[in-house]
């Protein structure tokens, strides 16, 4: 058996002293591994990175065996990322949860989609933004998705604030004045809105952390991926760091 | 139950660089000049379990504990290079361009493999920059995604202290030509240009 399709790295380890196994999300073939043979090595290390976008071929004798990938480069944007820790922390978080959640060999075209998105938005300004939109769309590619369209108290459409932490439903500003404390907080550019300055950032990635903590990870009996918990560290210090410059 | 000769080839097939059958030809010639070589590597073998041993203050391995370099009065004691493993100090040693301290970490943050901060010296790192001899801390670690995020976490843990955190340059390899450079090292050496003398 062979086939041939396009893919982004998500995992690499080592197999021996010169080989690596490596799992890749492909688009017609979901997360897949495969042996790359010198897959350690010098010239190929460099390919395998975490994130790196690659033509594999695959072959197998059966379907199910694990077999051999033969791997060329299509792009990286590794050498524009690695130097920021924010950028680095996302693509681990993502490559992680993807490795985490997705089951081997069935295809997910909309998450190699979205995850191409997040490669290209990463090298951006507004990667932050973009890591979110990533997690918010992922949830909802696993079937956990939030409905933000209208409040789900009063049915309105406008001023969203909140979300609830058990049902993923927004609530208005007016509905949620009384439980404010115990409601997740909807940042304003995941409604539509504009984006209001780094502090959006933590809520958006406290309010996509706290249901993909609740439907991804807890079912793999696992926390947040540690990239995922450093990212969020990261923007509360940018929002922080923010904050003090504005006072 | 195995014999003498076959235990031995099984031990020395699990030495990295070595097969069954390149085991075998290493046991073979060991047999055969054994007052020459197996002897005298028996010795060298049980001497060196019972004398080396990690250094307490930078894990190092070495027969004397704090090791040879943390003891060496010529060195500078107020640069720091930190290096994942042990075989990456040998390689910064025997390049000679580094006249300073070490400390190593054992490993690289990894979500994958469930390493965290607790499972690296991360911590006796922190405390051997906060007893304030230390000026500047060198982060020589791998160019890898692991590798970067491991430094920029000590970098966030060393802020605090006010030392000059740095790390090695990224981008064309002596002796590299650019048509064989990955679109990575490529765009990190561009990134990194600086102006020409």
């Amino acid at each position: 058996m062979e086939w041939q399709d396009e893919g982004f790295v998500l995992n690499r380890r080592s197999h021996g002293e010169t080989a690596a196994i490596v799992s890749i999300l492909t688009r017609g073939h979901g997360r897949h591994a495969g042996l790359i043979h010198g897959g350690q090595g010098a010239r190929k290390s460099g390919l395998l990175q975490v994130g790196s976008r690659l033509n594999v071929t695959w072959r197998g004798r059966l379907s199910e065996h694990l077999r051999t990938f033969e791997a060329d480069p299509v792009a990286t944007n590794i050498g524009y990322n690695i130097d920021d820790p924010g950028r680095v922390a996302a693509l681990q978080a993502a490559t992680s949860l993807l490795h985490m959640a997705l089951p081997e060999r069935e295809p997910y075209p909309e998450l190699f989609d979205g995850f191409e998105a997040l490669s290209d938005a990463l090298v951006g300004e507004a990667w932050a933004h973009g890591y979110i939109f990533w997690e918010f769309a992922f949830l909802q590619s696993l079937g956990f998705s939030l409905d933000i369209a209208a409040c789900a108290v009063t049915g309105a459409t406008e001023d969203l604030t909140h979300v609830s932490p058990r049902s993923g439903r927004a609530v208005c500003a007016q509905a949620a004045e009384a439980y404010q404390d115990r409601l997740l907080k909807l940042p304003p550019f995941l409604a539509g809105g504009r984006y209001g300055g780094e502090q959006d950032l933590v809520d958006g990635l406290v309010l996509t952390g706290h249901f993909l903590e609740r439907h991804v990870t807890s079912t793999h009996n696992l926390p947040l991926p540690q990239p995922r918990i450093r990212l969020l560290e990261i923007c509360r210090a940018m929002a922080a760091q923010s904050a003090s410059t504005d006072s | 139950m195995l014999n003498d000769i076959e235990s031995l080839i099984q031990l020395m097939a699990r030495l990295p660089g070595l097969g069954p059958r390149s085991a075998r030809r290493a046991v073979l010639h060991m047999l055969q000049k054994k007052d020459a070589l197996m002897r005298p590597l028996a010795v060298a073998l049980q001497n060196a379990s019972d004398s080396v041993g990690h250094c307490s203050v930078c894990g190092n391995l070495d027969t004397v504990d704090p090791c040879t370099i943390c003891r060496d009065p010529n060195r500078q004691r107020a640069t720091l290079c930190v290096v994942e493993q042990v075989g990456h100090l040998w390689a910064i040693q025997r390049s000679g361009v580094f006249r300073g301290l070490y400390h190593v970490l054992g490993g690289n943050l990894s979500a994958l493999d469930g390493i965290g901060p607790d499972d690296l010296a991360i911590a006796r790192l922190v405390e051997r920059v906060s007893e304030g001899s230390i000026g500047e801390v060198i982060l020589a670690l791998n160019v890898t995604i692991e590798g970067q995020a491991t430094a920029h976490y000590i970098a966030d843990r060393l802020r605090a202290f006010g030392v000059t955190v740095s790390r090695l340059a990224q981008g064309v390899p002596i002796g590299g030509e650019l048509d064989y450079l990955d679109d990575g090292t490529l765009t990190a050496a561009f990134n990194s240009r600086r102006p020409a003398a």
